[in-house]
């Protein structure tokens, strides 16, 4: 028994002070990009979060060689750009796919230069990688409160404006009809976006940040079909997810090649797409279900155009 | 087709009352002094071919667009931007089958969907979600994602979602444009109820009238962004609908419907009425526009 707790909880686990901090981080951080996660699928914005997260290496290389702490660079890279995509989404929608993709494509060009310039500066060789892989274990001092009391902060502002920001989700004119501003509560929620974008990124790297904010909310959506059970379902799996990568990650300095562990953000990512494939067993993933009786009913199949006949060359 | 009085419509009890109003957007006028009075428990059809202008009428009313000139008065007072009164039921949802919202969710956020703040789901919400799913005949498929139903169903859902806050003015959005006709025909008859019953007012937009004969108690002719208003009767007559045109046009009535076409060439040679398809307003797609030709022709036959 205390062999099997060994192996699973490598001496020193629970006295080691960066992984308090990553415990600490990996509890509250996912349970935000759960419920951000579960909005941003809900109104198709995956493609923003993973921009707003990409940009976020812009910001936070940025602010290390300003001396910043990288939090502060992501986040403030991260508000200027959903604004941005605010403005820009007022335009027609073809402008708006061109602009997004060219100001990606320049920020990673010059976010390139920017960590090319870090790696020069000298001693600082692994920051490139904790920028775009994240670690869990390297949170420097501020960090850690500063993420956590901004995670509520997002929380709490998400809560408040949950139904009208649900409705909007679901359907923008029904809300627009109610007298809700949909274009205000867009914003609203482009920044509560990239708040939560730039804490993953700092948890697992801004390019892996995208798997932390989306993947526990697509495993959500195929196990309940209640909008704040998934929510909620969705942090979940992003806690439990990341707290089994922090135990991994710990036991893997003991694995091959020893002395060095393998990075967090591995397992975490490796963890959340295993809960993902697990989670297409579920009876709630099922079509059609949620109804009462035989599913269907004649003459209320959805007519979508006339069928086609079945010709000879369809038979061939 | 009713027995409705109306002709002069009374200034008390209106639910909407809209008078002189123009509208102009980008040099373009959209709507030209139109004016209409809706009164309770009345199924009034917006009638007209894509374009003329019912989609401006209805974000008139909803108070999302501001009139030029003119004034929009719901049950008496000028109409704000959160006008609890009037109800809205758009064409279609575009949301994903995964989506995780259940049409319960749906009608629910008709209670409260606008509201900002955090309040946990009372008893008296759950009830009255529940009895509007009832009334609609949603109860079925109530824990069903929105994203997964048909067409037909998810319009029910819509028509629920629209009526648990209890408004005095439902509008439709051409609902019927992507249904089959006997869902359509099911929608029709549900609204047509619900106006009766509930003592409110429907006003239901479509390009082609005759799904709405049997119900409908008053229509709004919708055409170069002017109005003809009135009972069926009053409204869809050849010298009303040419003089609304600006152009000469024909109504005729074969078995029971209504068509609208193109005056000018109409003979009694079916030949000609054909050609005079091109020009019908009833159908916008082609269709329709092929029966309503083939229907055009019968009548010529049957005057000869």
């Amino acid at each position: 028994m205390e062999a099997l707790w060994h192996a699973l909880f490598a001496p020193g686990f629970f006295t080691s002070q960066p992984v308090r901090q990553a415990v600490l981080v990996g509890g509250v951080v996912p349970i935000v990009a759960g419920a951000v996660g579960v909005f941003t699928v809900l109104r198709g914005q995956s493609f923003a979060g993973h921009s707003l997260s990409a940009l976020g290496t812009l910001g936070g290389s940025g602010a290390f060689l300003l001396g910043i702490t990288p939090l502060w660079g992501i986040l403030t890279c991260g508000f200027a750009v959903a604004g941005v995509m605010e403005l820009a989404g007022t335009q027609r929608r073809r402008g708006r796919d061109v602009a997004t993709g060219l100001v990606l494509s320049t920020a990673l060009g010059v976010s390139a230069l920017l960590l090319y310039l870090v790696t020069m500066s000298g001693s600082t060789t692994g920051v490139t990688v904790t920028l775009l892989f994240g670690s869990l274990f390297a949170l420097s001092g501020i960090t850690v409160p500063a993420m956590t009391l901004l995670a509520l902060v997002c929380l709490a502002v998400l809560a408040l404006l949950y139904r009208p920001l649900l409705l909007s989700s679901v359907s923008p004119e029904l809300a627009a009809a109610r007298g809700v501003r949909v274009r205000w509560l867009g914003l609203a929620f482009l920044l509560l976006l990239a708040l939560a974008a730039a804490l993953c990124s700092v948890a697992v790297g801004t390019i892996l940040s995208t798997a932390l904010l989306i993947g526990p909310a697509a495993t959500a959506l195929r196990l309940t079909r209640r909008p704040a059970r998934a929510m909620v379902l969705a942090g979940l799996v992003g806690v439990v997810s990341t707290w089994i990568g922090v135990v991994l990650a710990y036991d893997s300095y003991l694995w091959p090649p020893a002395g060095k562990g393998w990075p967090v953000s591995f397992f975490v990512v490796a963890v959340i797409l295993l809960c993902y494939l697990l989670a297409g067993f579920a009876p709630a993933a099922r079509r059609g279900s949620g109804r009462a009786g035989p599913t269907g009913r004649a003459g209320e199949q959805p007519s979508s155009g006339p069928r086609e006949p079945l010709t000879p060359a369809r038979l061939r | 087709m009713s027995g409705s009085t109306s002709g002069e419509t009374s200034e008390h009890g209106a639910v909407l009352d809209i008078e002189g109003v123009s509208v102009w957007r980008g040099g373009r006028q959209i709507l030209d002094e139109i004016g209409f009075a809706l009164e309770p428990g009345e199924f009034t059809g917006l009638i007209g071919s894509n374009g003329a202008g019912k989609t401006t009428i209805l974000r008139v009313v909803m108070g999302l667009l501001a009139p030029t000139q003119g004034r929009v008065l719901v049950e008496g007072k000028p109409l704000t931007r959160r006008h609890r009164s009037v109800g809205y039921v758009p064409q279609k949802l575009l949301i994903d089958p995964d989506a995780p919202v259940r049409a319960r969710d749906l009608v629910g956020l008709g209670l409260d969907g606008h509201r900002v703040g955090w309040r946990m789901p009372s008893r008296e919400r759950q009830r009255r979600t529940e009895e509007m799913l009832e009334a609609v005949d949603a109860s079925r498929f109530a824990d069903a994602r929105v994203g997964e139903l048909s067409g037909g169903e998810q319009q029910r859902v819509l028509i629920a979602h629209a009526l648990v806050g209890r408004p005095r003015l439902l509008l439709a959005d051409e609902p019927l444009a992507n249904l089959d006709i006997r869902s359509g025909q099911e929608i029709v008859d549900l609204l047509a109820r619900i106006a009766a019953e509930q003592q409110i007012a429907v006003l239901l937009s479509a390009h082609d009238m005759n799904p709405l004969l049997p119900v409908m108690d008053r229509v709004v002719y919708v055409a170069g962004g002017r109005v003809a208003a009135g009972t069926t009767d009053e409204v869809v007559r050849t010298e009303v609908l040419s003089r609304l045109y600006g152009h000469p046009v024909n109504v005729l009535h074969v078995d029971g419907r209504v068509l609208v076409v193109s005056g000018s060439h109409v003979t009694v040679d079916a030949g000609a009425v054909m050609d005079t398809g091109a020009g019908m307003d009833t159908g916008m797609d082609t269709g329709a526009g092929m029966d309503v030709g083939v229907d055009a022709s019968v009548a010529a036959a049957e005057r000869r």
